[in-house]
């Protein structure tokens, strides 16, 4: 049996076949440009995962939202998951870029952080 | 009175922050950013999905944090930057003209680099029949609203283009509870990056339609529906294959249009491929000391390539403010052969430096197996270069050697084509 899949770990996209004996043990993989390609048709026969970026909501923030991201992908069906638990979380400024906003999320043991800084809004007229 | 700066930069994006650094690290002493916004970092603000880096930075980053990397070096070296600013002119002996809450201001660079990035094309710009009704975006504005305002603009849309804002825009939206019904697409093939059609479309079970065009939008003040159809190869469209789609929304990802009003007015001579100035290897323009970077030139697939071009601006335009540099030799045009549509730079100097001289084009269809890239004067093949593939969606970047640039063009008097075969 062959599966096709389009690599996404780096711009490229390359179209990668792979051949699967019986049991599902993978026999051949071609169309890949480098090493990353084979890793990530492993991960996606096994698995599947992907990285969350969305955004909280920040109190007293320059800026209405903080956009966040998890450190390293996660499950691809906890996608959805997360990104509704995140719209239930609040920050407040100062926020720090990497600064930790929610740990270990959805016990897959990997943090969401903050992809910038966003600086406490200021009391004074301009 | 005129404030003086060794460099004056016209945008914090991606590429005036990359040129204001290289400027800064070149030796200019006195570097100024002008802004629009209240804040540096341009697009990449509000362009919160991953991606950017891979090039730069060796390394995956969401579009705030590869901002912030450079935000904090500009800080470190020194830049100064004027946000809440918005250049009105520019003249060819670079003088620069701005206004702002304090009032209008006046300044005079020793060199100039145009970074004003690009503006996405609308509506009215394709020309969709039917009503004009509230719901319809461009895929840029609804990502400000979405990621930066904390606003939802709708709750069933349909997306017209395949763009990688388009893609990333179905996604994000989806995730914030919104229904994308389906992305439409004109032409035969995807506009943007595959990896987004699957990260962004197939895990969200998004449907794409390729060859498939908004031939209405209908609705009174809202958006209510719009009528699809099929189009052949030519691009006409199919009688008999229209559907109605009910709908609150429409976003447009139909492309991208470098932003050149303040090039205009200092004389800056336009490509009217690119839509961007026409530059040398440098990035210089041809008005002296006036150099171009990013998606003010052409449009680029990756920032990585913007923030390259910015340092290649940067550092050519301190040199040019310090006096020293290479009285402008003669130079040899590159234009756009056959099957390539794109050609940055439009022209290479006879007498190069030390740096790598990249020529980036994009092609007018798709090349699934290898193809030749060649350099041509008349029916001499001056330089060949071979791809695994080619697609008008990603950008091809040559990288040719100084000396071998050199010593393959002398004695060309003329211009040399870009061809893909």
């Amino acid at each position: 049996m062959t599966k096709k899949f389009i690599c996404i770990r780096c711009p490229k996209g390359c179209e990668i076949t792979t051949t699967l004996d019986g049991s599902g043990v993978i026999t051949e993989i071609t169309g890949n440009n480098c090493k990353l390609g084979i890793d990530y048709v492993k991960a996606e026969l096994s698995d599947p995962r992907r990285t969350l970026t969305t955004t909280v909501e920040v109190i007293e923030g320059e800026l209405p939202l903080c956009p966040v991201w998890t450190e390293s992908p996660i499950p691809k069906d906890k996608i959805k998951e997360l990104a509704d638990a995140l719209r239930a979380i609040k920050i407040t400024a100062p926020v720090k870029i990497n600064q930790i906003v929610l740990e270990n999320a959805l016990g897959t043991g990997v943090n969401v952080v903050a992809e910038r800084e966003i600086n406490k809004h200021s009391t004074l007229a301009d | 009175m005129a404030l003086t700066y060794d460099v004056i930069i016209i945008g914090a994006g991606p590429a005036g922050l990359a040129a204001a650094i290289e400027a800064k690290k070149t030796g200019a002493q006195r570097v100024l950013i002008i802004e629009r916004n209240n804040e540096p970092g341009g697009i990449l603000t509000q362009c919160i999905h991953n991606g950017f880096g891979s090039v730069i930075f060796k390394k995956d980053l969401p579009g705030p944090s590869y901002a912030h990397n450079f935000i904090t070096q500009a800080r470190e070296v020194e830049i100064e930057m004027l946000f809440d600013t918005m250049v009105i002119d520019i003249t060819p002996n670079r003088s620069i003209y701005a206004t702002s809450k304090n009032g209008f201001m006046e300044f005079q660079a020793g060199a100039i680099v145009l970074a004003m990035g690009c503006r996405e094309r609308t509506r009215s710009q394709i020309r969709i029949p039917g009503t004009r009704p509230a719901g319809v975006f461009t895929a840029g504005m609804v990502q400000r609203m979405v990621n930066i305002e904390n606003l939802m603009p709708g709750k069933n849309f349909v997306i017209l283009g395949s763009g990688d804002i388009g893609m990333i825009m179905a996604r994000r939206l989806t995730l914030e509870g919104a229904n994308v019904i389906k992305v439409v697409e004109l032409m035969p093939y995807l506009t943007g990056l595959r990896r987004n059609y699957v990260q962004c479309l197939q895990d969200f079970n998004i449907p794409l339609e390729l060859s498939t065009t908004i031939k209405t939008i209908n609705g009174n003040n809202r958006v209510e529906s719009v009528e699809t159809l099929k189009v052949d190869e030519s691009l006409k469209q199919i009688p008999g294959t229209e559907q109605i789609i009910p709908c609150d929304s429409v976003l447009l990802s139909v492309g991208l249009i470098p932003e050149n009003e303040l090039s205009k007015k200092a004389g800056v001579i336009l490509d009217p491929l690119t839509g961007g100035p026409e530059v040398d290897e440098k990035m210089a323009t041809n008005i002296p000391g006036i150099f171009a970077a990013g998606n003010a030139v052409t449009i680029y697939d990756l920032v990585d390539y913007v923030s390259e071009a910015g340092f290649t601006a940067g550092r050519n335009a301190a040199l040019f403010a310090s006096g020293n540099t290479i009285s402008p030799a003669d130079t040899i045009k590159i234009l756009p052969g056959e099957n390539v549509r794109t050609v940055v730079p439009q022209a290479i100097n006879k007498q190069l430096s030390g740096n790598q001289v990249l020529i980036e084009l994009r092609v007018t269809k798709d090349f699934p197996s290898p193809v030749k890239i060649e350099l041509t004067d008349g029916d001499n093949v001056v330089l060949a270069f071979r791809e695994k593939y080619a697609r008008p969606a990603e950008m091809i970047t040559l990288k040719i050697n100084p000396e071998l640039f050199m010593e393959k063009t002398a004695g060309i008097s003329g211009a040399l084509k870009v061809r893909a075969l």
